[in-house]
Formats: C-alpha cells, structure tokens, sequence
C-alpha cells in the first residue's frame, strides 16, 4: 500500500497487458464474470457472517432465534460449560502435533529433493495416499488398530492421528521451498569448511524457513478444525469441532461462535500482517 | 556454474564435499517421518482390513470379534448399504461439478481478469480461504441455521413464491449437496487459481488473433493449460466430499444418509467392526480406482 508497491503494481500491468488487450471481443463477458465472482463471495461469506452476528445473540441456552444485541457472550466466552476446555484442548493438541510433523515432515521434504535413494517412488506414494483417503478411512482404521493394540483413546491418541494426516501437508509445503533452493548455497558452505550439519543450520534451514512456516501454520490449521479423524480417536477427550458438533444436537452456546469469530479475526489478522510484513521486506 | 559442475565430477566431488560420503543420510532424514506413517498409517490400513475379515466369537459379548477370513462382511455389507454407498459417489460426484461450475470461474476472475492490480488478487485470495478459519462444524451447522424452517431465507423464498409453501431446505438432498459443495469450494478454486495464475495471456490473444471464438479460445487454449488445476481441484473436492458424514448428518436425514454416516454409526453405535470396516475398505479401493481412471483419462500423471 506504500507508493513503491502501487508504482511495482503499475509497472506489472503495463508489463502483462499489451496494448492488443483493446481488441477483446466478448463484451458481455467482461461484466457477467466479475457479477459470478461476486455472487460466489457471497456464497463464501453467508456462513462466516451469520456465525459472526449470531455470537452477539442474547440467546439463553440455544442459540437459535434471533433475541436481540448483547457482548455479554464476548465478554464471558468461557460462559458455557466445557467450551474452553475444549479449546485449549484443541491448541495444546495442534501445537504437540504442528511441531512433530513439520520437524519429520521437513526432514522427508529435503531428503526427497537434495538426495537420491532407492525406494524413491514409494516414499513419493507414502506421503500421497494419506491424502487421497478419506478421512472416515484415516480415523476407523487408525481406531481399529488402538483398539487392537488395546489402547484406549484420549488426548494422545488424537495427536499421533493429528500429526500423522499433518506430515503429508507439510512434506508437499516444504518440498516445493527446498526445490526453488540453489543448491550450490550449500556447497559453497561446503567449500568454506563447513560441516554438513553446519551448512544445513546455517545456510538451508534459514532460507527454508518460511516455507516451513507456511507448513506449520497450514499444520496447525488442519489439527485445530478437524472433526472426523478426532471423533474417531479421541475417546472423552473434547476438541473444539468435537464439542460443537455433540452440543449441535440441543442447540449450540452462542460463546461457541464467539471463539468462531474470534479465531477467524485472529487467523486474517495473522494472515494480514504476514503479507503486509513480507511486502515492505521486498520493497525495502 | 563451471565451478559447480567441477564439484560434481567424481574425483573432485570425493574430496571437496563432505557431505557425498554420508550414504546414509537421506535414509536418516526419512526415518522418523516414515516411521510414524508406517506404524500410524500404513499398518492401520492393514489392521482395518483384517478387521473386516473378522468372524463374532460364538457366544461372546456384543463387540467381541475373532480373526477370521470372512468375506461374506464385505458382500452383506455391500447388499445392506448400497444405497448409502451409491449415495455417498453420487453426491460427492455433484458437489464436484458444482463445485467447479462456480470455482473455475472465480479462479478465471481473480487470476486472468484482475493480473496486473497485486494488492486486488491477496484481497481475493484471502476471501477465497477465509472460511477455513471458521470452525468447519460452524459454518455447516450455520447453514443448518440459515436454511431451517423458520428462518428468514426460507420464509423469504416462500413470501415471493420462489417456494412452495410445504417444501423445506434443510434434512433435503439439497442442503447435503449445497453443504459439499459449499465446504469443498475452497479445495477447487485454490489449485485452478495456481494454474491459471501462470497461463500466459499472450497465448489467449495469439488464439484472438487466429481468428478463434472466446469459447473457441477457451475449451483450445486457456482449459487446457489449466487442467492440472481442475484435475488437483476435482481430487481435492471429490475424495472428501465422497467420504465425508458431517454434511449429511448436520444437514440431512437418514434418507440422505452416506456412507460415512454408516461406518461412523457401525463402529459408534453398534460396534460391528468388521462391517464399518468391510465398507471403509470398499470405500477407498473404489476411491483409488476411479482416482486412478481419471488421472489417467485426463492426462496428468505428475501429481505427486
């Protein structure tokens, strides 16, 4: 938003758009398509605001029916019972599971792109296939093998589950940041003495970090909303989607969209800030 | 880049990089990943297939089951729940189609029609992803809330007629389907826009030129240069979508039930775990094949 990003935008357009752009025949087109986008953002965005002005809902004990304007939900969000158990629950559960994942998952990610080894095409399949099962599959067989092994499921069972579907997102994430690395950084710090663990602590793992940034927070996402893979293994331990889908049956507590809407404007404004921070890096 | 090939040339690589000699090491750089995908993935699948092939313990209690070899699980399975597990693909097959129906477009919008202005793109985008940070069971169960009975869409749509007066939104297969579609969008748009993103205008105006139509332009120049988009889009909304349960029970009834609500139902409620897991398994290997048949039929095997 500072002068030099409008200036670098300017200078993007008149570099994508030739003048020939003039001759662009379908008029009607040029209106019906950003009319459909608009339409569909607004499908995006039912759900999110209904979420958001429901938590503002002077509802009682079901928050169903409009009933008028009140804070007193935001102002008391652990006012349901078990409500903010189970949220910190689900961080305490997406922080244990982020971390072993992005650390195993970075490790497969610069093995698959730096080394050649046998087995290549497997690990390749290995890290696809948990993404292309469904999700009822993931939780009933991971389940069927805790029951099997007897053991019984609870808060550490959801984050062996929870970091396992993770690896997989952060293998891809990270991969494609190792790919664009030169690879000679690291033999130039090679060539300079220094040790393989060296080089790897000083020149890669810093210009890997904020793919594995990104692989962290998509992580963390993934944990903090899952539902199905968590229902199947969590026993009595409560998570945040767990809690609101059991109370769905009598009526959610409106202090249940209070965390919603909390978390949606905490998350943008992370989001926010990242792009606005790694913009003025650019520009500076 | 002579100095780097120098580097790679047996004799000179041996001694200047030490890293050549650690043969080992991607194998230890894999290990812990793979270990825990092994033991908490692959060994599962295992499990839960044996699972299905077990046989009740004669006089046992309701839940007991013993390893056996019995593939009668899958076939009475199959005869009692065909039609959820019809259901479940002919659902998420609709979801998908919708889903690209609106998400192709979106994607055209923010990637082709709006290049050239950066901060108008990262608005977009970020309106794309924003319902992720909405708790997924919110946001269904917002739609439950917006199309029940009594709210003001539905009263809305029945003032002006657009509705009968008997007909109702929610516990429909339109609001299982409307829910899909809506909870998957997201998936879709997201690796269409990456595609898109990269498709050089110049090729679009190249086909103007030629005296092509816009459609003709369209289905020769710009689709095509966007199917690894609208095939990882189309996986990415259909897996899910197909073996998902939420949508189905926090918008629909037992008659819109899928195959998820079966296996979850089969293991919760009714412990008969080699049933839910005779249809999971069936769910995925007809999941994989038909994965399987697309990729090939629309000719992007570099997914992975």
């Amino acid at each position: 938003m500072t002068a030099g990003e409008v200036a670098a935008g300017g200078v993007a357009a008149a570099r994508v758009e030739p003048p020939v752009r003039r001759r662009r025949r379908f008029a009607l087109g040029d209106y019906l398509l950003p009319a459909f986008a608009a339409l569909a953002f607004v499908y995006l965005f039912v759900p999110i605001a209904y979420t958001f002005v429901f938590s503002f809902n002077d509802s009682g004990k079901s928050n169903l029916v409009w009933q008028g304007f009140t804070l007193d939900n935001w102002a008391n969000p652990c006012g349901a019972p078990g409500v903010c158990g189970a949220v910190v629950n689900s961080i305490q559960i997406g922080l244990i599971a982020t971390v072993a994942a992005t650390a195993m998952g970075t490790l497969i990610a610069v093995a698959l792109v730096r080394y050649r080894f046998r087995f290549r095409s497997t690990m390749n399949l290995l890290i696809f296939l948990p993404m292309a099962t469904p999700e009822v599959v993931l939780g009933a067989s991971l389940l069927a093998q805790f029951l099997n092994f007897r053991v019984n499921p609870g808060f550490w069972t959801i984050v062996i589950a929870h970091t396992m579907f993770c690896i997989s997102f952060v293998v891809v994430t990270v991969k494609a940041r190792v790919a664009s690395l030169d690879p000679r950084l690291e033999e130039a710090a090679a060539d300079l003495y220094a040790s393989p663990v060296q080089a790897f602590w000083r020149v890669t793992f810093p210009l890997l970090l904020p793919g594995i940034a990104a692989a962290a927070m998509l992580a963390f996402a993934l944990s903090f909303d899952d539902f199905i893979i968590t229902n199947f293994n969590s026993g009595n331990t409560d998570t945040f989607p767990k809690f609101v889908y059991v109370s769905a049956t009598r009526g959610i507590p409106a202090q249940a969209n209070v965390i919603g809407s909390a978390m949606f404007l905490l998350a943008l404004g992370v989001v926010v800030l990242g792009r606005v921070l790694s913009r003025r890096r650019r520009a500076a | 880049m002579a100095l780097a090939g120098a580097l790679h040339t047996p004799g000179a690589g041996a001694e200047v990089s030490p890293q050549r000699p650690g043969r080992r090491v991607p194998y230890l750089l894999l290990l812990p990943g793979t270990l825990w995908l092994l033991v908490f993935f692959a060994l599962p699948i295992v499990v839960l297939f044996s699972t299905s092939l077990m046989v009740p313990v004669p006089g046992g209690e309701i839940g007991e089951y013993a390893p056996g070899l019995r593939f009668a699980n899958y076939t009475e399975a199959l005869a009692q729940y065909w039609p959820q597990f019809l259901r479940s693909f002919g659902y998420g097959l609709t979801a998908t189609v919708l889903a690209l129906a609106i998400g192709y477009p979106l994607a055209y919008v923010i990637a082709v029609r709006a290049r050239g202005r950066p901060l108008l793109q990262q608005v977009m985008l970020l309106m794309v992803i924003a319902p992720f940070f909405v708790s997924f069971i919110l946001r269904t169960l917002a739609w439950r809330q917006i199309l029940a009975d009594e709210s003001l869409v539905v009263t809305t749509l029945k003032a002006v007629s657009l509705l009968p007066d008997d007909a109702r939104l929610t516990a429909t297969p339109v609001a299982v389907i409307a829910g899909l579609t809506y909870n998957f969008l997201p998936f879709m748009t997201l690796p269409i826009y990456a595609s898109l993103e990269r498709l050089d205008l110049r090729l679009i105006e190249a086909g103007q030129d030629l005296y092509a139509s816009a459609v003709g332009t369209f289905r020769r120049v710009t689709l095509p240069l966007s199917m690894p988009g609208v095939v990882a889009g189309t996986l990415l909304t259909f897996i899910p979508a197909t073996g998902d349960y939420v949508n189905a029970a926090l918008l629909g009834t037992s008659r819109t039930a899928m195959i998820g609500n079966v296996i979850d139902s089969r293991f919760f409620r009714v412990v008969d775990y080699p049933t839910a897991a005779a249809l999971s398994f069936m769910l995925m290997g007809t999941i994989v094949v038909l994965v399987a048949l697309y990729v090939r039929r629309a000719g992007t095997e570099d997914l992975v």
